[in-house]
């Protein structure tokens, strides 16, 4: 069993640069399928989003469409990106700065009835904090209010 | 096979360094800048904001020398951590005037009073309207305005030390 | 006047910093002893310098003189005096100015204290840390002055920020500074072997201390971290796979290969250019984690102030030291003799095994880290998140949890796999065993990771202190006892993590006042919601009546409303038991008066804290474990070797 002496440090060598090119092929496959990728209502609507693949959702949360289930915990809502409305249902204690009219990235997944049902919902901690994903829209920090151009 | 394979780390060092360096080149996202710059300033007439300082209205500005405009608020840490900037740019001549955001008076009288008050005018927008009718998005920010009453320039964020000379320089250059 | 001593300090070791890089560069080059000779005292004196220049900005800030710039912006003479104190570093320039300090007071111990290293090796190791320390002086002096002066002074501070006032704010910071500047040691040291062709086991002597103890800063440093987000964010969660997390836990995920492989290179004299590699890797981390959190390049749930042009500026900094290295590396390595030889069955070779996992690992964190960088340049915008370091990372782990098993039973260069098995045979009987009471018991409610995690935590237990038996339990080197806890440690971490992902039970409701809830045996009692005014915020705190058998508890979770600038905070409420936490957040209220609520049982969570205490425990341990003798040593030398004056030839 014992490694030539002359050839120990170059298997080391390679069995070492396996490791990184192994380390990225594994990421790379992983990535592929849990990777969050950011979708406005209407990238949601064009595109299609396979139920149950998690995706981030993000626009703002239509004016009147926020409603508090029976049980007191879970919401339902419509985000909107001006051109396209996604029905949405959360289950948990919303941010604080969550209402209606405001912008919101959801962390979740379709259902086979096309409703986003969300996992996780961001909100805005900072004065200034916009989501790099949301680029392109305006956000009214004083009112809360996300506009699409 | 062996040499080049020592030079590996390195090419994908600089690989992630390149990519690093594209990223710190694009601007910073967060800030979105108003539509207002270069326009005239839209017209409002605000109540008085403190005890001492007399009300505004977009009339102050249109009256040949150009000034400044700052949005600010009691409530607001960076804005008090910009006071001691506002005093230099007025000391500097600059004129100044203010508009407190959803504030009160005894709110505004004691903030002064604690960190100073380099404005002429101060004016009460309690309910943000004038500060959405110039398209600032928060608190603080400072808007140059020309002796015409345009908007020249629109500062985000509090004033950092380093920012003044070059506030300074615009409003000279605005004159 | 102290900001002005500060200042000039400041640039006396800067200055001393650049002779003690030329000195060393000119004297290694031209073979000039006399040169050479100067390196030593020129170090201790920047490191006494660049001390006095902390110590002039926490007098500073101690006495809350209000005409100097940063204590005005981050300090105000109402302050408890902790945060006073504290407030030294708690800011870009400061904490700048701390780094700067630590690694001019390690340079000083080096040079004072390291007396077995090869002359040359030391004084190029002691040329490279100056070179390190010159960027970062340039970055305080020219950018960020620590003691510039504001006139005219204000009347008082700013900083009497609520939220910035919290215990592990002040001082899980430096904590992890002074991990990365321990790996910045190492990473001198690296250098220096490499500029002279001296990687040897001398070196990796020389090296170890400070890679163990930079290795346990971080290990504390993360432990803490993660506690605190688990109490102070309250979404139940001890990681969140953040970047700024990341940033924290690929320094550490190098230091641990480091810590091993140089081990082996220090005990065996083997893994050599591998051994460098790692140093340079471990700095690089800590830098790169630095530069992350630092330029805003990456968005974080961790408020930090950011700044492009900082990023700029430590940028360059690492492309010069690595890109520096890794040349230095391509170029020298080559012509390293090659270390000694280890057969396939050998601690040498699992100890590689060891590597090449953390190494993946650390690959894999940092590529899901930087991901959405890369992707962003070509127009898709995207997130990496828990589910895909839980599914790469975690397997990783325990494979990597398995070969420490293994490790430590098998002997150094050669074994034979028949006795390596027999040792084994505990450690495997009991995690067979484990398998199927766990099978049974919890069939089909556990996940195949915490299952996996729950079963090699049996077998990592047990098989860390098989080698304390049959030992002389006194006579058995600190150093072994070190690793045995260590090892322990992760087996204890291990099975909480799995303990909590696979037996937490939450529940989420909305309760009036006066309701009673039942979850995992508890009985929650919702006794009232009354207000609360704190210093700067109001609060609506719950008072929450617990019971389970025999014990009881009010627990008080609050909502806090912070007024400048407002903010609402959740203020999770926790009741620690010996087998597990009861966790409870008050929501919002609703329409019709009820409060959301949010409870979870977390079985054994405290576990996973506990097991990273025991390993930074098991590090010390190895720590005073290896050194004493050499210290005893170096004592005892050095007084002998004083009459002289002239300790080491």
């Amino acid at each position: 069993m014992a490694m030539k002496k002359k050839h120990q440090r170059l298997v080391l060598a390679l069995i070492a640069l396996v490791a990184v090119i192994g380390a990225g092929l594994l990421a790379a496959s992983a990535l592929k399928d849990e990777a969050a990728y950011f979708y406005t209502p209407e990238d949601a609507k064009v595109k299609g989003v396979e139920p149950g693949k998690a995706i981030r959702l993000g626009g703002m949360v239509v004016g009147g469409s926020l409603k508090k289930q029976a049980d007191g915990v879970t919401i339902a809502f419509d985000v909107t990106d001006g051109k396209a409305v996604v029905p949405a249902r959360f289950t948990g204690i919303a941010p604080d700065l969550f209402r209606e009219g405001s912008g919101v990235v959801a962390e979740g997944s379709f259902d086979r009835n096309g409703t986003f049902i969300a996992t996780n919902l961001l909100a805005k901690h900072d004065e200034r904090y916009m989501p790099r994903e949301l680029e392109g829209m305006t956000y009214n920090a004083t009112s809360h209010e996300m506009k699409a151009q | 096979m062996k040499r080049w394979l020592l030079w590996l780390p390195l090419v994908l060092f600089a690989a992630l360094a390149l990519m690093f360096i594209g990223r710190l080149r694009q601007p910073d996202d967060g800030l979105i800048v108003s539509k207002m710059v270069g326009k005239p300033l839209p017209e409002f007439t605000l109540p008085q904001a403190a005890s001492d300082r007399p009300p505004l209205a977009s009339s102050e500005f249109a009256r040949g020398r150009p000034r400044l405009l700052n949005i600010f608020a009691s409530w607001c840490v960076p804005c008090a951590a910009e006071a001691p900037q506002l005093e230099a740019l007025a000391a500097a001549g600059v004129p100044i005037d203010g508009i407190a955001i959803r504030d009160a008076r005894e709110d505004v009288d004691a903030f002064l009073k604690r960190w100073g008050n380099p404005y002429r005018h101060i004016g009460l927008d309690a309910r943000s309207q004038v500060q959405i009718a110039l398209g600032s998005s928060g608190v603080p920010e400072t808007f140059l305005i020309d002796g015409q009453g345009r908007i020249l320039h629109q500062h985000i964020g509090d004033i950092r030390a380093d920012d003044v000379p070059g506030l300074i320089a615009k409003w000279k250059a605005a004159q | 006047m102290i900001a002005e001593l500060g200042l000039a300090a400041l640039w006396m070791a800067a200055a001393l910093a650049a002779l003690q890089l030329l000195f060393s560069v000119l004297g290694l080059a031209q073979g000039k002893a006399e040169l050479l000779s100067g390196v030593r005292p020129v170090a201790i004196a920047q490191g006494v310098l660049v001390l006095l220049a902390f110590l002039c900005l926490v007098a500073l800030f101690w006495r809350s003189d209000m005409s100097v710039a940063l204590v005005a912006l981050n300090s105000h003479s109402a302050k408890p005096w902790l945060y006073k104190f504290a407030g030294a570093w708690g800011n870009h320039e400061g904490s700048m100015l701390l780094w700067v300090t630590v690694m001019g007071a390690a340079g000083a111990a080096v040079a004072l204290f390291e007396r077995a290293l090869r002359r040359d090796t030391h004084m190029a190791t002691l040329g490279a840390q100056a070179a390190i320390s010159l960027g970062f002086y340039a970055f305080l002096l020219f950018s960020s002055n620590p003691f510039a002066r504001l006139d005219p002074a204000p009347r008082d501070g700013q900083g009497l920020n609520p939220l910035l006032q919290d215990p592990g704010l002040a001082f899980h910071p430096p904590t992890l500074y002074f991990g990365y500047v321990g790996l910045s040691v190492a990473f001198s040291f690296a250098v220096g072997a490499l500029v002279t062709r001296r990687v040897d086991a001398l070196f990796a002597r020389a090296m170890r201390p400070w890679v163990l103890a930079a290795w346990v800063l971080l290990t504390i440093g993360i432990t803490a971290g993660s506690y605190w987000a688990y109490y102070e964010l309250g979404w139940g969660g001890w990681w969140f796979w953040d970047p700024v997390e990341n940033a924290s836990l690929m320094p550490w995920l190098a230091a641990t290969a480091l810590l091993h492989s140089v081990t082996v290179l220090a005990t065996r004299d083997a893994l050599r250019a591998w051994t460098v590699m790692l140093a340079v890797v471990a700095f690089s981390m800590s830098m790169v984690g630095t530069f992350l959190v630092r330029s805003g390049i990456l968005t974080s749930v961790h408020a930090f102030a950011v700044d492009p042009e900082r990023g700029s500026f430590i940028l360059a900094l690492l492309a010069i030291y690595i890109g520096g290295a890794l040349a230095l590396f391509a170029l020298r390595v080559g012509t390293v003799r090659e270390g000694a030889q280890f057969e396939l069955v050998s601690r040498e070779a699992l100890l590689v095994v060891n590597n090449l996992l953390l190494t993946v690992i650390l690959g894999v964190v940092l590529i899901g880290t930087l991901y959405p960088l890369m992707t962003e340049a070509f127009g898709h915008k995207v997130s990496v998140g828990p589910p895909y370091f839980d599914r790469i990372a975690g397997p990783l782990a325990l494979a990597l949890m398995l070969a420490m098993v293994a490790g430590p039973l098998t002997r150094w260069r050669r074994d034979r796999a028949g006795v390596v098995g027999g040792r084994l045979i505990w450690p495997l009987l009991a995690m067979l065993g484990a398998g199927a009471v766990l099978g049974v018991l919890a069939h089909g409610r556990l996940s195949l990771l915490s299952f996996f995690g729950l079963v090699i935590a049996v077998g990592v237990a047990l098989g860390s202190v098989i080698p304390l038996f049959k030992r002389n339990l006194r006579r058995t080197p600190l150093f072994v006892y070190g690793m045995v806890i260590a090892h322990l440690g992760c087996a204890v971490s291990i099975a909480g993590m799995a303990s909590d992902s696979a037996f937490t039970t939450e529940k989420l409701i909305a309760m009036a006042p006066g309701d009673r809830v039942e979850s995992a045996g508890w009985t929650l009692h919702f006794d009232r919601v009354a207000p609360l005014a704190g210093d700067n915020w109001i609060a609506m705190q719950a008072d929450v009546s617990v019971s389970r058998g025999g014990a009881k508890a009010v627990l008080h979770p609050q909502s806090r409303f912070f007024t400048s600038p407002p903010t609402t905070t959740t203020e999770s409420a926790i009741l620690t038991r010996w087998n597990g936490q009861l966790y409870v957040v008050l929501g919002e209220q609703l329409e019709d008066g009820r409060w959301q609520m949010r409870i979870w049982w977390k079985p054994f969570v405290t576990l996973i804290w506990l097991g990273g205490l025991m390993i930074a425990l098991g590090g010390v341990l190895t720590l005073i474990g290896r050194e004493r003798r050499g210290w005893m040593l170096r004592l005892r030398k050095g007084s002998a070797a004083r009459g002289t004056g002239e300790e080491w030839a």
